[in-house]
């Protein structure tokens, strides 16, 4: 039985971040899209939030300074 | 008598031999692999550490200490959190955590700010993705940096090293509850830098 609540976008909000991280159970998860199905408002935010994540993740795509992988090969011990 | 000893000495010298080989195998074998995860090592140490030149210190630090206490990684594990976990508690003897987590100031109320900030900018346009692309790339390295310590920490290894609550649980030393607080609160923390970062942007 899904619960009422008295403010369903607040509910939402609340649910945004476990959602994204795929932390919901199935029925949660349902209860979500329900919402985000008829609310425009949500999924918007939603949508944001997840290119946002998507954005920081590129920028850990940083190269490798390209000498620094010498240096680190360098550190392995010689075979006796 | 003479040549049965004489046997048995060779026997053992052959058995230490192959050995020796098996042993030497092994650790070539792990030191490839820990090299071919140096960019990714690499990607983490650049947002641990606050320079470039602290993060390539950082990473050689790692993988120095890596090829030394080889023979205590477990074959079959996950040695991209192997080698994080050296990374981080390097970290933490260097001393980065100097800055203790400030006492928090009051978290923005809701997790929609940031869009709401900049959509408003966008005189009401919303269009998520480009109200994402005002965020330079730029602005989001400056805005993790000022993100305390053991939130950014968590952010690193989950958003952007794609590790599970409970790998970053296990790389930090921490309970899983803890990663699960601090992502919380970082992600706030990282986006209300962010937004700061957008009003500067503007002025």
């Amino acid at each position: 039985m899904t619960e009422i609540h008295d403010d369903p976008c607040a509910h939402c909000e609340e649910m945004m971040q476990p959602y994204l991280d795929h932390m919901l159970s199935d029925e949660e998860m349902r209860e979500a899209e329900m919402h985000l199905d008829e609310c425009e408002w949500c999924r918007r935010r939603y949508r944001f939030e997840e290119s946002l994540r998507i954005y920081v993740r590129q920028a850990g795509n940083q190269p490798m300074p390209a000498d620094l992988k010498q240096k680190l090969a360098s550190l392995r011990i010689p075979l006796e | 008598m003479g040549l049965g000893a004489t046997v048995a000495e060779m026997a053992e010298a052959s058995s230490d031999a192959t050995r020796i080989a098996a042993e030497a195998r092994d650790r070539v074998r792990f030191e490839e692999e820990a090299l071919a995860l140096a960019d990714q090592v690499y990607g983490v140490a650049r947002h641990l550490a606050g320079s470039r030149d602290e993060a390539e210190d950082l990473v050689q630090e790692t993988y120095a200490r890596a090829f030394r206490s080889w023979r205590s990684f477990q074959p079959g594990t996950n040695l991209r959190a192997w080698l994080l976990r050296i990374l981080t508690n390097l970290n933490i003897d260097r001393g980065r955590r100097q800055q203790r987590t400030p006492q928090m100031q009051a978290l923005e109320a809701n997790d929609y700010f940031l869009y709401d900030k900049l959509a408003q900018d966008d005189g009401g346009l919303t269009d998520e993705d480009r109200v994402v692309e005002r965020l330079s790339q730029d602005d989001i390295v400056s805005a993790l940096s000022a993100v305390p310590h053991d939130f950014r920490d968590v952010i690193v290894l989950v958003d952007i090293g794609d590790f599970s609550y409970q790998d970053a649980a296990q790389i930090l030393d921490i309970p899983i509850g803890t990663v699960m607080s601090r992502l919380h609160r970082g992600r706030r923390v990282l986006k209300r830098e962010l937004a700061e970062s957008v009003a500067e942007d503007v002025r």
